[in-house]
């Protein structure tokens, strides 16, 4: 039982951490970049990714013995897509005006490397429970790093958090929105795609950086080092 | 009696960093005097915002970085950075303007890349460009030509105005730049594009008060300046002339044929070299040792490169000038032009 829990916890740091599909995968990046220009855009493809993710994951999970392994890839399309059409039906119908926001993009869930990547794999060879978690943690993975990405874009061009917020949950959220500062002239770069790149150039280096310093700060094991003695004395 | 064995190349200038870098900011003074004779006295401010931001920043980042400060202040590399941003840009632009561009070139463009001779784009021009796009109103609010200004600004002024928006008696930048028909002034370059998309003729284009008989009142004298400035720097062999010269061939014959083909829709060539930073891009921006292709050869295709980006830029593109783009553009090609133009060392090769 307890290597059932260390499977489950390996599965979250690998997804959140170490195997970050964003960060480390370094997959998906275009809807990464494109929409993250707010934390509401962020968050809303992050919870249709995460969402399309777990449903494919576990599908592929669960048909992998019935899959000749020559044409495993179409299936997985086919998989995945039927998945982003159901979310794309749910958004247009629930929030519709993030479903604008989002446009083209949330149809281009389908072309989403970390999804095909995820259901190659790992959920093609393992059972559907292992293949749903796994899914749900490198969903939340790229989840975090698209609202870190857009909250810092967000700050940096508009000054603001949270902005458009009811768009994707409700009429409450509204008041969700904070102004931190307010300038004539925003930094429009941090909004436009170079923003997106530079910034997540930044979030790179500072993984990197926490994983070196972690690396340097680690207990290191302490050797005993024991000498034949060869003089006598 | 020992023989002492070096490495080749064995003949070599023995110039440093720090002298070439003194060469090339002592070639731009020309220039800059005809800028403050044409529009005032704001570049000197704009120069020592960016040179204090540029010390500041260097020294941040060298430190950050775990490397001597001081190493990185005597190489001078900053100062030329700084010197060209601050002439690339409009003379009464906001004080954070040029503060932001600065920064953000040395320590984003410069050290995040593994700072001197690691660059992959050109600093000066990277910053530039992301002023250009993010605050795209100040960016291209030249001030008109001295002789053609309704109001005189004076040295009080001009700092007052970069750093709270207004001259003493009031006027914001807006208004310095009306003529005396009350409508705002645009650049050369900026009044051709529009007047030509609108179309008007180049003659009646050219037929505004800001351009004189050579081109853009001042701009054309601007531009002869920094063409002397980067002879002396072809003479010290400071640059080689492939970079320059290919520069000026790649916009200047396309430029030609074109007009040919549609003499009253098109700038001339004449008007294409005496413009915006023509000049400038060409002996001292695209010239740039660490970002441009290495080879002779290779220098050449890339100066050809830039100088026809210019042109397609100019003439079809969205902003009014184009040097700053060109030469970035052209940037992310100097690993391809490098691979394909690498000489061939003596006594290999060659024919079979």
């Amino acid at each position: 039982m307890s290597n059932e829990v260390n499977t489950y916890k390996e599965l979250t740091w690998q997804g959140l951490w170490n195997n970050n599909p964003a960060l480390v995968q370094l997959l998906g990046l275009c809807p990464l970049l494109a929409v993250t220009a707010t934390v509401t855009n962020a968050l809303g493809l992050g919870l249709a990714t995460l969402l399309v993710l777990v449903g494919s994951n576990i599908t592929v999970s669960l048909v992998r013995e019935f899959v000749p392994k020559e044409i495993r890839i179409p299936v997985f399309v086919m998989v995945i897509a039927t998945f982003v059409t159901v979310i794309q039906l749910l958004m247009n119908a629930y929030v519709y005006g993030l479903y604008q926001a989002l446009g083209i993009f949330i149809p281009l869930i389908v072309t989403n490397c970390a999804i095909i990547g995820r259901a190659e794999a790992y959920a093609s060879k393992n059972p559907w429970h292992h293949a749903a978690f796994d899914g749900l943690m490198m969903g939340l993975g790229f989840t975090l790093v698209l609202v870190l990405l857009g909250g810092i874009r967000e700050i940096l061009g508009n000054g603001t958090l949270f902005d458009g917020a009811n768009l994707l949950l409700g009429e409450w959220a509204a008041d969700l929105r904070v102004e931190l500062f307010s300038v004539d002239y925003p930094l429009l770069l941090a909004i436009l795609p170079p923003g997106a790149f530079i910034v997540m150039g930044f979030i790179i280096a500072g993984k990197n950086w926490i994983d070196n310093y972690r690396a340097a700060h680690a207990e290191k094991p302490e050797r005993h080092v024991t000498r034949a003695r060869v003089t006598s004395q | 009696m020992t023989f002492k064995i070096a490495a080749s190349p064995h003949a070599h200038q023995r110039r440093t960093t720090q002298q070439v870098m003194r060469w090339v900011y002592l070639a731009l003074i020309p220039g800059v005097l005809a800028q403050t004779y044409f529009f005032g006295f704001g570049v000197y401010v704009q120069l020592a915002l960016a040179l204090l931001t540029a010390w500041a920043a260097e020294g941040i980042a060298m430190r950050l970085r775990g490397r001597p400060v001081a190493h990185a202040w005597q190489d001078h590399t900053a100062i030329v950075t700084a010197v060209l941003l601050a002439i690339s840009i409009p003379a009464l632009a906001p004080w954070w303007i040029i503060v932001m561009g600065t920064a953000f070139a040395i320590i984003v463009v410069k050290h995040v890349y593994g700072g001197v001779g690691q660059n992959l784009f050109n600093p000066a021009m990277a910053g530039y460009v992301l002023l250009l796009i993010s605050f795209p109103v100040q960016m291209t609010s030249w001030p008109i030509p001295n002789e053609l200004a309704q109001l005189q600004v004076s040295i009080s002024d001009t700092v007052s105005l970069i750093f709270s928006g207004f001259t003493q008696a009031g006027y914001n930048l807006e208004q310095l730049r009306m003529g005396a028909d009350g409508i705002t002034m645009a650049t050369p370059l900026d009044s051709l594009r529009n007047d030509l998309n609108h179309q008007m003729t180049l003659s009646e284009a050219l037929s505004k008060p800001i351009f004189g008989e050579l081109g853009g009142i001042g701009w054309a004298w601007i531009n002869i300046a920094f063409l002397l400035g980067g002879l002396v720097l072809i003479k010290q062999k400071i640059i080689s002339w492939h970079i320059p010269g290919g520069f000026l061939v790649g916009l200047l014959v396309p430029a030609a044929i074109y007009w040919l083909f549609n003499p009253d829709q098109a700038i001339t060539p004449m008007l294409h070299a005496l413009s915006g930073a023509t000049m400038l891009g060409a002996f001292f921006i695209a010239t740039d040792p660490v970002t441009a292709a290495t080879s002779n050869k290779g220098r050449w295709l890339f100066g050809l490169l830039v100088g026809f980006l210019v042109f397609v830029i100019r003439t079809w593109g969205g902003y009014p000038d184009a040097v700053a783009f060109a030469v970035l553009l052209a940037n992310m090609t100097v690993p391809v032009i490098d691979k394909y133009t690498q000489p061939v060392a003596y006594g290999h090769g060659g024919r079979s």
